[in-house]
């Protein structure tokens, strides 16, 4: 019989060292307290508008809509929060709860860096101490979010052990928790991990959708018939769907990175080439071997390049409430080059994985129906990495 | 008794940890049987895993070099019924959650009472998860051992409640690996243990020498050693079995004197 606590149907769950279980019971009945805190709610709900530049804007896309000859396409703009991506919500959210726990100091593990970024700034506003982890690979492809960091005043810690990637900095920053909890917050990325972090993530997030529900209507009078993110952990994507989940005629689709390809190993497509499993703390699917070895995955997406899923996605998926879809690279790059042309907008690789799916469903819609794609970042970052793909080498 | 609590009648349990297959099964058999004619009374065989969150650098790197070198879980099962023949300690399996679970949970227990395995340690599964995994274990009559750690506080009682095999206490925070000090007060830990269950202590995570050996093992029952054995594999490598027995008969020696 498996554990109730944190699940979402099978998945979820609290794998993880006993070193760690006061730690997590002990965040848990703080959330649960603050969560229904007064204050709270209006100290992080200032952070999140006089801060973080919410509620973040429902762009009709109108340039790309008559591009694409199909569905009405309206983008949710997380890229024009402060620190260029969704992550601030869940950072500012966490930072504010570590702070009321006594908390002095944030870890954080991210891929992209956007995560790092995002937390760095949070302490550095909280005035707590800031330590990320963040794999070696991946403090080259995304150079610029390393020194945002360290300018932030956060120390990043580059780590070199299995593939160096975003999998191995989570296995860090976990390792790091472990070792010193008294003083410590691991301020985790995305609805992954044990619980809580799952559900208090989704928690932070949720603002996403629950903006575009209240723009549709004003807009439009009515609610979307597809919501698309791209999904990694799968953060801006749970955020995206949450207030729609009940909304039955609301169709849900998270776009994973595909790499170079579903049938090759070089793939991050964990719900089309993954299966179940147990690892960084939850039952949910998993890239893995035969043997429950975890694969080392690929994408061109450093924040995407995850061998893992949220455990509600997972059940989102299990349930048939939402679709998952992989998106290769390429694919994703010519969505980052059209969206910038089409729109002036330069989306995150991450987000371009969504804004690629769309390309292939809206010309098939009719004109009547409403499509919203969170740009869950901004792509400045990505540019010298696309260059390079191009076969153009730049210097930042 | 259990045939891991009989482990523990011989003076204070010295009990060494090795990665299975590193840097191959052939050396791990000889160092499996050097290790127990030196007087180890319970012996911990490792099946690697890809990503070790509760290991620190040195066997993390034993991980790589087993799963490298082509080791399977399958292979490791083949492996401990062929030195069952001669090799009598108990042997206990310590890995991950997804390896057990991947394998299918009560196909594994199966298999390892099929081999000769007394006992299983998952360190990614704490007692709110381990009802998924022990029931298969009880039901072929493998001991499912528990894990205390310095920050278990009030969850002491009922974990130790329902310990079985033996308690294994991790001695400080963080990963496994060698450290030069222990600061946690281990004899208020096994003494509140001791308030609950008669099922044997073994402290391990971070002793390193015989005189660290000798000062852990006046608070428990016995004493796990891991990193500092698999850094003499990563050093003599397949010429590694006479200096882990040499080390093991220190550490036994050190303990019992």
């Amino acid at each position: 019989m498996t554990n109730q606590a944190g699940r979402f149907g099978i998945h979820g769950g609290q794998y993880i060292p006993e070193t760690l279980m006061n730690a997590v019971i002990e965040l848990e009945a703080a959330y649960n307290h603050y969560k229904n805190d007064p204050q709270f709610n209006a100290e992080l709900e200032t952070l999140f508008n006089e801060y973080a530049n919410r509620p973040s804007r429902l762009y009709y896309a109108e340039k790309l809509t008559q591009a694409l000859g199909g569905a009405k396409i309206y983008l949710k703009r997380e890229d024009l929060n402060h620190t260029g991506a969704h992550k601030i919500n869940n950072v500012l959210g966490q930072a504010l709860l570590a702070k009321k726990m006594g908390k002095t100091r944030l870890i954080a593990e991210t891929g992209a860096g956007q995560h790092g970024v995002a937390t760095a700034t949070a302490a550095a506003l909280m005035g707590m101490e800031c330590v990320v982890f963040m794999g070696e690979e991946d403090t080259k492809r995304q150079a610029l979010n390393v020194y945002r960091m360290r300018l932030l005043g956060a120390e990043v810690i580059p780590v070199t052990t299995g593939t160096a990637t975003l999998k191995d900095a989570v296995s860090e920053a976990m390792r790091e928790w472990t070792s010193r909890i008294a003083d410590t917050h691991y301020c985790l990325g995305s609805v992954m991990g044990p619980h809580p972090f799952p559900t208090i993530v989704r928690d932070f997030q949720a603002v996403i959708s629950k903006e575009i529900k209240a723009q549709m209507l004003e807009k439009e009078g009515r609610l979307p018939d597809a919501v698309m993110a791209c999904v990694g952990g799968g953060s801006n994507a749970i955020g995206s769907f949450y207030h729609f989940i009940d909304e039955r005629n609301v169709r849900l689709i998270g776009c994973e990175a595909a790499g170079r390809g579903i049938d090759t190993f070089e793939t991050a497509a964990t719900i089309n080439t993954g299966k179940l499993g147990i690892f960084h703390g939850m039952k949910s699917y998993f890239c893995q071997d035969a043997y429950g070895q975890i694969a080392p995955v690929y994408s061109i997406s450093a924040g995407l390049d995850y061998p893992g899923i949220g455990p509600e996605h997972a059940w989102l998926h299990d349930t048939g409430r939402a679709e998952y879809v992989a998106v290769t690279d390429d694919e994703a790059v010519n969505a980052f080059e059209y969206l910038s042309r089409t729109e002036g907008i330069i989306p995150a690789i991450e987000s371009a994985h969504a804004v690629a799916h769309a390309m292939k469903i809206a010309p098939e819609m009719g004109k009547d129906r409403i499509i919203v794609i969170t740009v869950s970042g901004r792509g400045d970052k990505d540019c010298a990495a696309i260059a390079r793909y191009r076969g153009e080498d730049i210097h930042e | 008794m259990s045939k891991i609590q009989a482990a523990f009648q011989n003076g204070k349990a010295f009990i060494p940890f090795i990665t299975c297959g590193d840097p191959d099964l052939e050396t791990t058999g000889k160092i499996v049987r050097e290790m127990a004619e030196n007087g180890a009374d319970l012996i911990e065989l490792g099946i690697p895993f890809s990503d070790p969150t509760a290991e620190g650098p040195v066997i993390q790197e034993a991980n790589i070099r087993a799963l490298s070198g082509g080791i399977t879980t399958d292979k490791i099962f083949d492996f401990v019924k062929d030195i069952r023949s001669d090799v009598k300690v108990p042997l206990v399996f310590m890995t991950y959650a997804n390896v057990v679970f991947s394998y299918g949970i009560e196909r594994f227990a199966q298999r390892c009472a099929e081999v000769g395995i007394d006992g299983i340690i998952l360190p990614d599964v704490p007692h709110e998860e381990k009802e998924e995994f022990a029931p298969a274990c009880r039901k072929y009559g493998i001991d499912f051992i528990s894990l205390i750690a310095p920050t278990s506080e009030n969850r002491i009682a009922e974990i130790a409640t329902d310990a079985e095999g033996f308690l294994y206490v991790v001695s400080s925070l963080g990963v496994t690996g060698v450290r030069s000090e222990i600061r946690t007060d281990l004899a208020a830990i096994t003494a509140k243990i001791r308030e609950n269950t008669d099922i044997p202590c073994a402290i391990g995570f971070g002793i390193s020498g015989p005189e660290q050996a000798e000062r852990m093992s006046k608070a428990a029952d016995g004493v796990i050693v891991g990193s500092a054995i698999v850094r003499l594999i990563a050093q003599h490598g397949r010429n590694a079995a006479p200096e882990v027995g040499a080390f093991v008969r220190s550490m036994k020696q050190a303990m019992n004197r």
